[in-house]
């Protein structure tokens, strides 16, 4: 499947659930085909960094779930800034483990999940749709009802997955990459590399094996898919380039880097980095 | 008998009066006051998690660790637990984090942008949250924080502008709005003035010491909110020459700490 093809599922007004983690293994590639699209409306549910920054600079984002937005290395996200500062989308902020107990909910069909997060903050007055639930048991607490965050569709990013949707990651943390996938109708993988279904535990364990086949649609093979997030291994943030993102206008970053197919980008980002060292 | 660093000690003096065997230290800078001050959250925490966010606190942490609080559990700030060394010995991905602060066996140190008398904290914008005039991280784990485990706040510069009447949005709980929550407990706030806790009948901020060189009258005039001041207050600790060592040579040779406090 490519990109584009996965992106031809998806439509406007769809809940939309984007894997990775800041400026971590972010599903970069499929964001740049969302891009290319037509897709609006859309309600985003993720663990912000730039997928937000850069589908709220293009203004197609009505309504974002999230505990926060950054570049890691950079702390704030600069477009999902300033979307926020002109009123330009919804938000639903939450907090970390009230996200996490939120896809678990959804990822087992459950209304919600009881959670000891939120009470007493203002997440409570900024979310007036929130409920709480009492304990029925003697100790009689009253806890955060976190609804279930279904969605529509998921896109994530691995390091390996095979033909049929088993995904693999090879780094240290698997984020919330198969909750997503298990919270969504439909997710769509894309990897750095598709492999034969042997080759996933030949040198690794098979705790690796993050994601299952029949929660997946669609497998994308997209090298330096995640870039200019991390993906380790195979490769760390590309933080000169990740800064360029962060300090140019929207509009610059999007005409140089964004107007073509994924092939584009990635020469665009290679011609930019050797002139940035001829500097 | 060796300390730390590997490096054998000096033999216990007989003779007070005998000139020290080494080199004497330059007395503590600022940043130093302020790293002990973050250790000291740690003391005697036993075998939790400690979160340093920030600097100072991370060297705090890792000090803490060295000396006084050896079972303190550190990250690498990604996904393993290590070693003062850098030692893996263990794994705790973000989802797992999660399940240990809700488990209570941590003690975090977050900054603020804000933080009121009560210990409210805002990290997520300034203004109005419908449409900040300034977007900031979000609210990140600090709900899940502040009610499940113990929580202090590190704030390099003091000022109005941070300690105010009251924050824009509530991120981590303060003392007046936690509700009697089981396992809500704000230990201390240490600032580049002085280290600041919630020993009042009300639970608001009291100044617990200053940083050796502040004056009373200086913290009272960076600061929004009326705050809490003992007849007498204490100057924070000094360092031993073992920590100073410590620091300057083994955790923070770079002193990278004098960035986030100057003087």
């Amino acid at each position: 499947m490519s990109a584009d093809e996965v992106v031809s599922r998806l439509e406007s007004g769809m809940t939309l659930g984007i894997g990775g983690w800041g400026s971590r293994r972010k599903p970069m590639s499929l964001v740049r085909a969302l891009l290319r699209s037509r897709v609006t409306d859309l309600t985003v549910v993720s663990c912000g960094g730039p997928d937000i920054g850069m589908l709220a600079a293009a203004g197609r984002i009505r309504t974002l779930v999230a505990a926060f937005a950054t570049l890691d290395s950079i702390p704030l996200e600069p477009h999902y800034r300033a979307a926020r500062e002109r009123g330009a989308l919804e938000l639903m902020e939450i907090d970390e483990a009230m996200f996490l107990w939120g896809l678990r909910a959804a990822a087992n069909r459950l209304p919600f999940m009881p959670v000891r997060a939120g009470l007493g903050s203002d997440v409570m007055r900024v979310n007036p749709g929130l409920r709480t639930v009492t304990s029925p048991y003697e100790d009689g607490e009253t806890l955060v009802a976190m609804p279930a965050l279904r969605l529509d569709a998921a896109l994530v990013h691995v390091s390996r997955a095979d033909g049929r949707g088993n995904g693999q990651y090879l780094g240290p943390d698997p984020y919330f990459d198969d909750l997503f996938c298990e919270a969504a109708e439909a997710a769509y993988v894309s990897c750095e590399r598709i492999v034969d279904t042997a080759e996933l535990t030949k040198e690794t364990a098979p705790q690796t094996l993050l994601i299952k086949r029949h929660t997946v649609a669609g497998v994308v093979e997209s090298p330096r898919g995640a870039h200019f997030t991390s993906c380790v291994p195979d490769y760390g943030r590309d933080e000169a380039f990740q800064k360029q993102y962060a300090t140019t206008s929207w509009a610059e970053f999007a005409g140089r880097f964004l107007d073509g197919d994924e092939h584009a980008y990635q020469s665009a980002v290679r011609d930019w980095h050797e002139e940035a060292a001829h500097e | 008998m060796s300390d730390i660093t590997g490096a054998p000690l000096p033999p216990p003096t007989r003779t007070p009066l005998l000139p020290p065997t080494r080199t004497p230290l330059l007395p503590p800078t600022r940043a130093e006051y302020c790293v002990i001050a973050c250790a000291e959250a740690w003391r005697d925490a036993g075998e939790i998690l400690a979160s340093p966010m920030g600097l100072i606190p991370s060297i705090g942490a890792r000090l803490a660790r060295c000396t006084f609080s050896p079972d303190l559990l550190l990250t690498d700030g990604e996904a393993l637990l290590v070693g003062p060394d850098g030692t893996v010995e263990g794994w705790l991905p973000y989802r797992q984090h999660l399940t240990l602060a809700a488990g209570g066996r941590r003690h975090v140190m977050m900054g603020a942008s804000q933080i009121d008398r009560y210990g409210n904290q805002n990290i997520s914008c300034i203004g109005d949250w419908a449409r900040p005039a300034r977007q900031l991280l979000g609210v990140r784990g600090a709900p899940v924080n502040t009610l499940n485990h113990a929580t202090s706040y590190w704030i390099p510069k003091h000022s109005r502008r941070v300690f105010v009447e009251k924050v824009d949005m509530v991120c981590g709980v303060g003392n007046d709005r936690a509700g009697g929550a089981p396992f809500h407990h704000l230990a201390r706030v240490v600032s580049g003035l002085g280290v600041f806790d919630f020993a009042t009948p009300d639970r608001s901020m009291r100044l617990a010491s200053l940083h050796p060189g502040v004056t009373v009258e200086e913290v009272r005039e960076a600061t929004a909110f009326p705050l809490a001041v003992p007849d007498e207050v204490p100057y924070t600790r000094d360092p031993t020459a073992a920590e100073l060592r410590l620091i300057r040579e083994v955790i923070d040779p770079a002193d990278t700490r004098s960035r986030e406090v100057a003087g």
